[in-house]
């Protein structure tokens, strides 16, 4: 019994190299099916990093994105966002727009995986709230609506 | 068609299969699998498999989604049985997809898999399944897995010759097992009258081309014979579905026996363009039925199910030139059509040869009309005139038959317990591998299709003895995976399944892969018990009824404290999950709960009914694990006597009066 688990590790061990071959061609021997390139090239609602020249921000604010803005987040964010100071499950938004630039806002929204992966301030709010930012699919459209509502709360005109 | 002392040669044969099982046990098995066999089925981690493979789950009422080569499970679809694990079944919303017209009926006996076609390949939309018992077809979505639709079949008991489909996904096919009084008939009749009472039928659902949804286009009235298996024409036989039948003696008991006298039995061919004519010039009469017709609304969440009652019926006598008998030796089971839809493979269950139809010879017969005799009125064709051949002594208990891409066929035998390789063009049988042990169902990718993928044949076994570690009487059931690239056919991989595997197809995974649908968008949902938002969360009560419209994000429900609840209520909990991210479910429970959990995708709305049964504090919770505090999401309903005053109140993030009311956040976001 012994030498064939031996003999079975080995060949596992022998024939990792040989797999991919094995297994990622698609059965009419077309080219290599890449399935993990397949997940990438679905469509999703976040992935690409928002720098700061793609936003502006103008005075007076946009009367209809904040409205627009305002639907957002009562649908996809007030559960865990107050519009006080306060905490829920995430930080209270009052002030978020002089704490937090609009780039930052905005990749926090949309590309939550890459903010978490790299940008050390959302780490230290991960570590506070011990809950992922979820991704809630909004595209960067709806995003900068979310930002409109969220400069209009903190007082903004 | 006369009997003779079959019945004599078929209990011979049985004895002999008996010791045949036995002998047939190859003497260690494992040395059978040969070298490089692990590494033709390790898919390392965080690698995809080749193919997906959709298994029915026999009586389990269930589909397994399993992985090839590595035979990994990945997911159950329920299908015609509740599931406690989502809460298929049980929910509010999905209790409608199992009512029929005998009620709800929660469990069925699911066999046979058709995935759809577009020009006789697969195009990766749906797949449908047989219930067995309380005769329906089902249509699951293979962008969800999850089941969309269910019909049922009048005039029908036991669809097993279903769900068999055509080759642009016109229609797919519904023969009864049983012949019985028609249900417009009175069926109190003595079981004794048989010939004179008890019909076949076979049914016709049309696929709508676009959204999957089926329709009970047509009937046809049998003679009394009961439908086993069937598939549809491919290319030049594309208008026709053959249908394989025993029990052409019209036995009523005894059937192992009295339904095996005859020599040969029938491939019944059903020429359904003509069937399409005949309806069109109004040959068909309405007749009067019930069935049920149930359908699941993904953007409301929710299903329903209509009662229909009429189906057009052509009764043969009105339509000739659209059915044809071929008589096929000794109770036919199998009844395939190779790739080029030439060929039309019948596997007599007791039959010591594999036959082989020609359609170019069976249109000759027709034109010619070189019959012999009728059956029922119904032409019988000539068997040496449509004959192609017979594969002679391929071993004992042929069954089904699955087609290469290299004009082979593969054949399993359930009592000589092996797959037989053999060429179609000369019948000349290539090569044998044993199963472990008495092969069912076999499938080749793409088996049933114009162009089978190859590659691999998997065999269904019905017995698994020695092959796994046992556990009690009930043992696991099982499947094994061959590879067929080579002369050879070699044995790779045994796996367990789930439920009996009956019928499967195996489709690559490029084919459903990018399709698959991440989540719902809670824009899109049209619950009429949502609650977009944790600000359209609330209580309402109506009589004795109390809706509860929650919702679920990481990591608590709104509302989380409920009063107000009294003994005799029924509490419905509509918990939309507001989250919009992939694989984030959330699950809802409640003490006491007769029924089951529920499982909420994200965009959402499911419901669960509650009958409080006694006065008190009871909790709730998430079941399905969802951030670090998960275990924090969870909470209460105050359940007082019938005739309380206790006011209706709900709330998420007031504690009681002990705690200031500024300082509520920290309920829900403490540590």
């Amino acid at each position: 019994m012994n030498r064939q688990i031996t003999w079975v590790l080995s060949l596992l061990a022998s024939v990792v190299f040989v797999l991919t071959a094995c297994i990622s061609k698609t059965p009419s021997h077309k080219e290599p099916l890449d399935t993990q390139e397949l997940t990438k090239n679905q469509k999703e609602e976040h992935g690409t990093e928002v720098k700061a020249e793609d936003i502006h921000l103008t005075n007076p604010l946009n009367a209809q994105w904040v409205a627009e803005g305002k639907g957002i987040y009562d649908v996809k964010c007030s559960a865990c966002h107050k519009l006080t100071s306060e905490k829920l499950v995430g930080p209270g938004w009052k002030g978020v727009t002089q704490r937090r630039k609009p780039e930052w806002i905005i990749n926090m929204i949309t590309n939550v995986d890459m903010m978490l992966e790299k940008d050390p301030q959302a780490q230290r709010l991960l570590e506070e709230c011990l809950v992922r930012m979820p991704n809630q699919n909004l595209n960067s459209d709806e995003a900068r609506k979310v930002l409109e509502f969220q400069r209009s709360n903190d007082g903004e005109k | 068609m006369y009997p003779s002392s079959n019945v004599f040669r078929t209990l011979a044969i049985a004895a002999t299969a008996v010791a045949g099982l036995f002998s047939c046990k190859p003497k260690g098995a494992e040395s059978s699998v040969s070298g490089n066999a692990a590494a033709k089925v390790y898919v390392a981690p965080g690698k995809y498999d080749e193919f997906y493979n959709i298994v029915s789950g026999g009586f389990n009422g269930q589909i397994g989604i399993y992985g090839l080569p590595s035979g990994r499970l990945f997911r159950i679809v329920p299908v015609f049985t509740q599931s406690a694990e989502n809460g298929y079944g049980y929910s509010e919303e999905t209790k409608p997809m199992l009512n029929t017209s005998h009620g709800f009926v929660p469990w069925d006996d699911l066999h046979h898999i058709a995935l759809s076609r577009t020009n006789g390949n697969h195009d990766g939309r749906w797949a449908f399944a047989n219930g067995n018992n309380t005769p329906r077809i089902a249509r699951v979505d293979l962008s969800t897995f999850r089941t969309s639709e269910i019909i049922e079949i009048p005039n029908s008991a036991g669809n097993h010759s279903s769900p068999f489909i055509t080759e642009n996904s016109e229609y797919v096919v519904a023969g009864t097992r049983f012949s019985i009084p028609l249900d417009n008939q009175n069926g109190d009749v003595p079981i004794t009258s048989y010939k004179q009472n008890f019909k076949g039928t076979i049914s016709f659902i049309g696929i709508n081309p676009k959204s999957g949804e089926m329709n009970l286009t047509f009937q046809i009235r049998t003679p009394g014979v009961d439908f086993d298996l069937a598939r549809a024409g491919k290319g030049k036989s594309h208008d026709w579905v053959f249908f394989s039948c025993y029990n052409s003696e019209k036995a009523n008991t005894l059937l192992e026996v009295n339904a095996s006298a005859k020599d040969k039995d029938f491939i019944m061919a059903v020429n359904w363009k003509k069937a399409e004519e005949y309806l069109k010039s109004g040959k068909a009469k309405k007749e009067s039925v019930k069935y049920a017709h149930n359908m699941y609304d993904e953007s409301k969440h929710m299903a329903t199910s209509t009662m229909m009652n009429e189906v057009a019926v052509l009764d043969l006598a009105d339509c000739p030139d659209m059915v044809y008998f071929i008589p096929c030796p000794k109770s036919p089971h199998g009844c395939d059509t190779d790739p080029s839809g030439e060929y039309i493979v019948g596997s007599g269950k007791l039959a010591a040869v594999i036959t082989v139809f020609s359609f170019t010879k069976i249109q000759q017969a027709i034109a010619n009309k070189n019959y012999d005799g009728n059956y029922d009125g119904i032409p019988v064709l000539k068997y040496d005139a449509v004959l192609h051949g017979e594969v002679q002594k391929p071993g004992l208990g042929p069954l089904h038959t699955e087609f290469d891409d290299k004009g082979n066929a593969y054949t399993s035998f359930f009592v000589s317990s092996e797959i037989v390789k053999w060429r179609i063009s000369d019948l000349k049988v290539l090569d044998r591998v044993p199963t472990y042990y008495s092969i069912g169902h076999l499938c080749v990718p793409g088996g049933p299709t114009n162009k089978p993928w190859g590659k691999y044949v998997i065999a269904y076994n019905k017995i698994t003895k020695d092959r796994y570690l046992p556990t009690g009487p009930e043992l696991t059931q099982s499947a094994q995976l061959y590879s067929i690239d080579g002369d050879k056919m070699k044995l790779l991989l045994d796996f367990p399944t789930i439920g009996e595997p009956h019928y499967a197809e195996a489709i690559p995974a490029d084919l459903l892969f990018k399709k698959q649908r991440k989540i719902y968008k809670i824009e899109e949902n049209t619950n009429p018990y949502v609650a977009k938002g944790e600000g359209e969360t609330k209580v309402e009560r109506k009589g004795n009824e109390v809706h509860v419209y929650m919702t679920a994000i990481r990591s608590h429900f709104t509302p989380d404290n409920i009063e107000g609840v009294k003994l005799g209520d029924l509490v419905f909990f509509h918990v939309t999950n507001l989250e919009q991210d992939w694989d984030v479910p959330h699950g809802f429970a409640v003490k006491g709960s007769a029924n089951a959990e529920i499982l909420i995708m994200p965009g959402e709305t499911q419901t669960l009914k509650w009958i409080p049964d006694r006065v008190g504090i009871v909790p709730m919770y998430c079941t399905d694990f969802c951030s670090a505090l998960h275990q924090e999401m969870q909470g209460y309903v105050r359940v007082s006597p019938a005739g309380s005053n206790v006011a209706l109140t709900w709330n998420t993030g007031k504690n009681g009066p002990q705690t200031p009311v500024g300082d509520s956040s920290k309920k829900v976001a403490k540590k």
